[in-house]
């Protein structure tokens, strides 16, 4: 791996066992870094709202991202939308710590990605499964979360997806060498990163978990998973109580396979975000089948 | 002989890999009775803020000052931090386990991390040249003289020994080489056989020079 690579994945080791949460202002920025979360995302509104609003949803006005970055002393990330690279120029230049190429934001190209490759900036994107987790870190991407169903606070889709991703894992390392190349002509895949998935049993880049996690025990069910980390979008800073539920978050990461820990973790948080149920959204609105 | 790995966040199997390559037993430790059973103690890199807010809700601060008062420590970049003295950029708590004052994120943010060679020296004054991986890393910018420089990048000093610990701003789990791993394992062996051994320099006056 090259010395770009090596750093951009470097960082992504630092933030396993970590909640990185959505935060839309500074004041939220800070309240995250002080309950503890190893990163913020920093955007205008939070995927509920996105998806409650509507509307064309593009990258944050930096001058936004800057309050965040100059408030906490931890990770800032930011969003750009699918394949719009001049809005992850325009990132990289505002020295953000990591791009999420999202799905939650609203597609700019049909077709292709950004070319990661081309930037110092690590990129962090979205997967439903093993063959889009190997094309994201094919164009450069040192990070893959699930997509989940983001802004519903329903686990379903992280569930699947992390899933799926594992299994299909776990598949490649049990079939033989012969029959890795059908596999990747099946999971649409380049050969070389399904042979070395096949090798090591694990996805090159660190796999975290995101979309619709809206309390701790929706944490250590991703983690118990096989999630190395969790992303928490609407479902702290949309419930009753979003210092306290951040607290939560951060410590359910830790102790995820600890139901006694994880049970003094859960009591009093006050009401979760409310959410929608992902079987009543209508096939037009589900952000995780963006993205190609 | 085990070894512990500070559990709570962070970079962790990267640790792992090498001391069992290295024929160590590793544990990754959580508790306070976890931590008083090994005989050594790598605080990881990950971000040190997260580090200590779980440190104090779990009430783990005395237990690890407790440890190095007799074994050895090794901090690794964030890990680093926590074992400062004082902490700078921003200020923040830490656990005071060597006289020294750290800047965090020195170097900036993650487009300015870097990889590059660092200068070991030995007692001879001979060198030698190792790889090192600094993730917004921070520096140690003033530090007691019971502080030994073991290495440093173009004259910040980045890998410090104070008795049996052992402090790195850069991450040696994330290069190929396993020698610092070996290092501290056989500050561990020594502690084990010779229990003098261990531990910082209490004795030593720990306030930092201005």
């Amino acid at each position: 791996m090259d010395e770009t690579l090596r750093l951009k994945v470097g960082l992504a080791e630092m933030l396993k066992g970590g909640v990185i949460m959505d935060v839309v202002t500074a004041d939220h920025a800070k309240i995250a870094e002080d309950a503890g979360a190893v990163a913020v995302m920093a955007l205008e509104r939070v995927p509920a709202d996105i998806r409650r609003e509507g509307g064309v949803a593009r990258m944050s006005d930096p001058i936004l991202i800057e309050g965040i970055m100059n408030t906490v002393s931890i990770p800032v990330m930011a969003k750009c939308r699918i394949g719009h690279f001049a809005e992850a120029q325009i990132l990289q230049a505002q020295g953000v710590d990591y791009i999420d190429e999202s799905e939650v934001l609203t597609p700019a190209d049909e077709e292709n990605h950004v070319d990661k490759h081309a930037f110092k900036t690590p990129f962090v994107c979205g997967a439903i499964n093993l063959g889009e987790a190997l094309r994201r870190i094919a164009e450069g991407a040192t990070m893959i979360r699930t997509k989940g169903e983001a802004g519903t606070g329903d686990v379903i889709e992280a569930v699947r997806h992390m899933r799926l991703i594992m299994r299909e894992i776990k598949t490649l390392t049990l079939i033989s060498d012969m029959e890795l190349m059908a596999e990747a002509k099946r999971l649409q895949a380049p050969y070389e990163l399904v042979r070395k998935v096949a090798q090591e049993g694990r996805l090159p880049v660190p796999n975290f978990a995101a979309g619709g996690l809206a309390t701790p025990a929706d944490a250590s069910l991703l983690m118990q998973l096989g999630a190395e980390a969790v992303f928490v979008g609407s479902g702290i800073f949309k419930s009753e109580d979003p210092a306290k539920r951040a607290q939560a978050f951060v410590k359910a990461v830790t102790f995820y396979d600890n139901p006694s820990e994880l049970l003094k973790i859960s009591k009093g948080l006050g009401t979760p975000m409310s959410g929608i149920a992902r079987n009543e959204l209508p096939q037009e609105q589900l952000l995780a089948s963006r993205g190609w | 002989m085990s070894l512990g790995i500070l559990a709570l966040q962070g970079a962790l199997q990267p640790h792992r890999q090498k001391l069992t390559a290295l024929g160590v037993d590793v544990v990754f430790v959580r508790t306070a009775g976890e931590i008083s059973a090994c005989d050594g103690l790598i605080l990881p890199g990950g971000e040190s803020s997260t580090l200590l807010n779980l440190i104090d809700h779990y009430r783990l601060r005395d237990p690890i000052v407790a440890f190095a008062a007799s074994r050895p420590v090794w901090g690794v970049c964030a890990g680093a931090i926590l074992m400062a003295e004082r902490v700078e950029n921003p200020s923040q708590e830490s656990l005071g386990l060597i006289p020294m004052t750290v800047r965090r994120n020195a170097y900036g943010r993650q487009n300015e991390s870097f990889i590059a060679p660092v200068v070991f020296r030995d007692a001879g004054s001979a060198k030698t040249e190792r790889e090192a991986v600094f993730i917004r890393a921070p520096s140690i910018i003033r530090f007691a003289s019971s502080v030994q420089v073991l290495a440093d990048h173009h004259g910040d000093p980045v890998a410090l020994r104070y008795g049996s610990h052992l402090v790195t701003t850069y991450h040696p789990e994330l290069s190929a080489s396993d020698e610092f791993h070996a290092l501290f394992v056989s500050l561990c062996r020594e502690a084990v056989t010779n229990p003098a051994s261990g531990g910082g320099r209490p004795d030593e006056v720990m306030a930092t020079p201005n």
